[in-house]
Formats: structure tokens, sequence, C-alpha cells
């Protein structure tokens, strides 16, 4: 295996985004830019990465606070009405004795869509500075956002089959409260941010320098 | 001497002229191609024991709850239907897309893919269902489904007696099948198979 040491939009070489092939940018008429092999749209880079990321995550973090506040379920047990909130419910675990479900629904809900935030606006602010700081490091840290996210729907889905499944009449019920639908919402921004981060951009500073 | 760029990265690399097991990328350490032994035969294997499972899943109980004397059954659709009538529509819609419809797309659109590849001949618009597949693989989530189940069961095994039913197993087994039908998967291979361009 030899690796040539220049990126391919450096030889004027588009690859597409979905089949992966590769092809000369001269090839490709300006006004129809689609792979000739299997139609997707192309572009040297994914279009707007930068801009539609950072309003992806303004609008997650939005959605963020109101889904920690604002109660996720709301329990009648015989006559008596209790609001969980994600934390409420973290609390509740650890109190009865079940830490495993309590780290999994702290990691799931509180703390990784936090770390995700975080991760995404570090390599947006790292790209807009032109850093220079190991590209290869940041190149994972995009990919353990990418791999990760979607294990926040856990709590999600633990709120749909209690509602679901608790209606015992007068006896018991749960309700799903305003926060579900905030926090599923903070889920799906966010792996949108993700998927449209190009983390081609990270390295496109050090060739750039490299040129110079 | 055929040539790729990376996918995160866009370094250019050249491919070794004998498939070799995995291929890094030198700069980020990407996955580049990865080699699938049968991967025509396997995913479409995987498939079509899927689309069984699938069918065991919908028509079977999912999970009853009894307090007391007081047995409540629920199928994973009724649950759904459930949302809908308490008018939780994007909850309910959300599980609908990301654990049923979203699967079985997947499916049996590999199936619509594959299956004409393996007698030699080309599904009109194989290409197009292949890339939507792609596309959709980040938002079938029922693996963190059967997370949630576990956790609403300890959740709930203070209030009444969970009875796990045949349709959590097989659900179960289908996130298994679905998973191992997307990773026997050789994308390269199919998009060369699939090329329209004479």
């Amino acid at each position: 295996m030899k690796s040539l040491p220049t990126s391919a939009k450096s030889l004027g070489l588009l690859q597409c985004h979905d089949c992966h092939l590769l092809i000369r940018s001269e090839d490709i008429p300006a006004h129809h830019a689609h792979c000739p092999r299997c139609g997707a749209p192309l572009h040297f880079r994914k279009p707007d990465s930068i801009a539609r990321t950072w309003a992806l995550l303004l609008a997650a973090s939005i959605m963020y606070i109101p889904a920690n506040l604002l109660p996720m379920t709301v329990t009648t047990a015989v006559g008596a009405v209790q609001t969980d909130t994600i934390m409420s419910g973290v609390i509740y675990f650890i109190h009865s004795g079940s830490w495993e479900i309590a780290a999994v629904i702290f990691i799931a809900s509180i703390f990784v869509p936090l770390v995700k935030l975080a991760i995404l606006v570090f390599l947006l602010v790292s790209v807009q500075r032109r850093s220079k700081w190991r590209p290869r490091d940041r190149t994972v840290l995009y990919r353990i956002t990418e791999l990760v996210g979607r294990w926040s729907m856990v709590d999600v889905y633990v709120v749909t089959i209690l509602v679901a499944l608790v209606k015992l009449g007068a006896v018991a019920s749960i309700e799903a409260g305003p926060a579900a639908v905030y926090f599923a919402s903070v889920v799906v921004l966010t792996m949108l941010a993700a998927e449209s981060f190009d983390p081609r951009i990270i390295w496109d500073v050090i060739e750039d320098h490299h040129d110079r | 001497m055929p040539v790729i760029a990376c996918h995160d990265c866009d370094l250019l690399t050249q491919l070794p002229a004998r498939a070799g097991a995995t291929l890094l990328c030198p700069r980020c350490g990407a996955v580049l191609q990865r080699h699938r032994p049968n991967s025509i035969d396997r995913p479409v294997a995987f498939a079509l024991s899927g689309l069984v499972l699938f069918a065991v899943t919908l028509t079977n109980p999912f999970l009853a709850m009894r307090s007391g004397s007081f047995i409540q059954e629920a199928r994973l659709l009724t649950g759904i239907i459930e949302l809908w009538k308490q008018d939780l529509y994007i909850l309910g819609g959300l599980v609908l897309l990301t654990c049923i419809i979203i699967p079985a797309i997947q499916l049996t659109g590999l199936l619509y893919v594959l299956v004409p590849i393996r007698l030699g001949v080309r599904a009109p618009g194989a290409i197009h269902v292949f890339r939507a597949i792609r596309h959709l693989n980040a938002w079938a989530m029922m693996e963190v489904f059967l997370i949630g189940i576990l956790v609403a069961l300890v959740k709930l095994a203070k209030m009444a007696t969970i009875i796990p039913g045949i349709a959590v197993l097989s659900l179960g087994l289908l996130t298994i099948v679905v998973t191992a039908a997307m990773t026997t998967l050789d994308p390269p291979f199919i998009w060369r198979k699939l090329d329209p361009r004479p």
C-alpha cells in the first residue's frame, strides 16, 4: 500500500459522498454535478458544512434546556401525581439501588448530548481558527460523535414504552411530559449536525499550509 | 493502479494489488476498505431471516403487565397506536420510523438490490435503492430501543409484574440479524456491480 502525499481535492479530484467514486472535476458538467455512477450530487466538500453545523448545534442547545428542566413523565398513582425530569429519574434509580440503570440513563441522556455538543463546537471553532493542532485526534473525536449520538435516544424509548404499557385504569397511569419531545429533537438535531460536518475541512488547513 | 480517497481526510491512497484484510487510511486511521467474503449470499441470508423475525415480532405479544388480577398485554404496534391515541404523534412516529419502518425498508431494499445481482441481472433503480439504504443506516435504532425496554422493565418492576413476550426475544434476534446483514455487506463491490456506465 502506498499513499500519495496529497488530497484528492488538490489534484482536482472529487470523491462521491455516496459511492466513493473518484471523478476528475473537469469531467463533470457544471450545470449537472451528479455522480456518473450512483447519481448523488457532487461536491468537493459537504456544502456550507460550517454554517449548517452551527445552525443545527444552536437549535439543539436551545432545545437542551427545556429537555432537562421540564418533566419527562407525569405519573398518576392512586390519585397522587408525580412529575419526573431526566435528572430526577436518575436520582430515583440511584435511591432504589439500581445504579447500573442510573448510569445508563445519566450517560445516554445527560453526558453524551453535552459531550457531543462540546466536541462539535470545538471542531467548528478549531476549523474556523485554522488550527493545525492534532488533526488525527480531532478526526477521531468526530468519529466518536457520529458513533455515540444515537444512544441518547434510550430515554425517549423508555418514556414511550412506559406510556404505552401503563394504563391501569384508575390505579396508575404514566403520561409523557413535554420534555420528551424536546429531548427527542436534541438527539435528532445533534445527529443531523454531526452528519452535516465534513471532517475533511480539518485537513484542508494543513494542506494549504504545506503548499505555501 | 486503482486509487481511492479517504472519506474522512481526503488523502489519496493506492489500493494494494491483492485485496488484503483491512485497509486503513495512513493519515487519519479511517477504515478505507475491508475484505468481506461471500458479500452477496451472507447479507441475503440475514435479510431473509430478518423478514421472518419481523413477522414474528409484529404478530406476537410484546410485553404483558400484571398487577393483582389485572393483566394488560401490548403488542409492539398497539403500543405505538396507544401513543397516537394520546396525541403523541411525534414520539409515536419516531418509534415507528426508527424501529419498524426504516429497518423494514433496509431489509426489503437489500433483497431488492442483492438477489438480482446474485441472479446476474440488474433491478431497475437498484443503485438509488442502495444509496437510500446506506443513508438510512444512522436512523435505524433497534438496538437502542432494546436497551430502552430493559430500563423500562427495571423501572416498572416495583409497580407490577412484567412478563416479556415472544416479540421481545424476536426483536433482540432481529436487531442482531439486521446488524449482521449490514456489516457483511461489501459496498464497494456492490457499487461496481451496479455501475450503469458501459
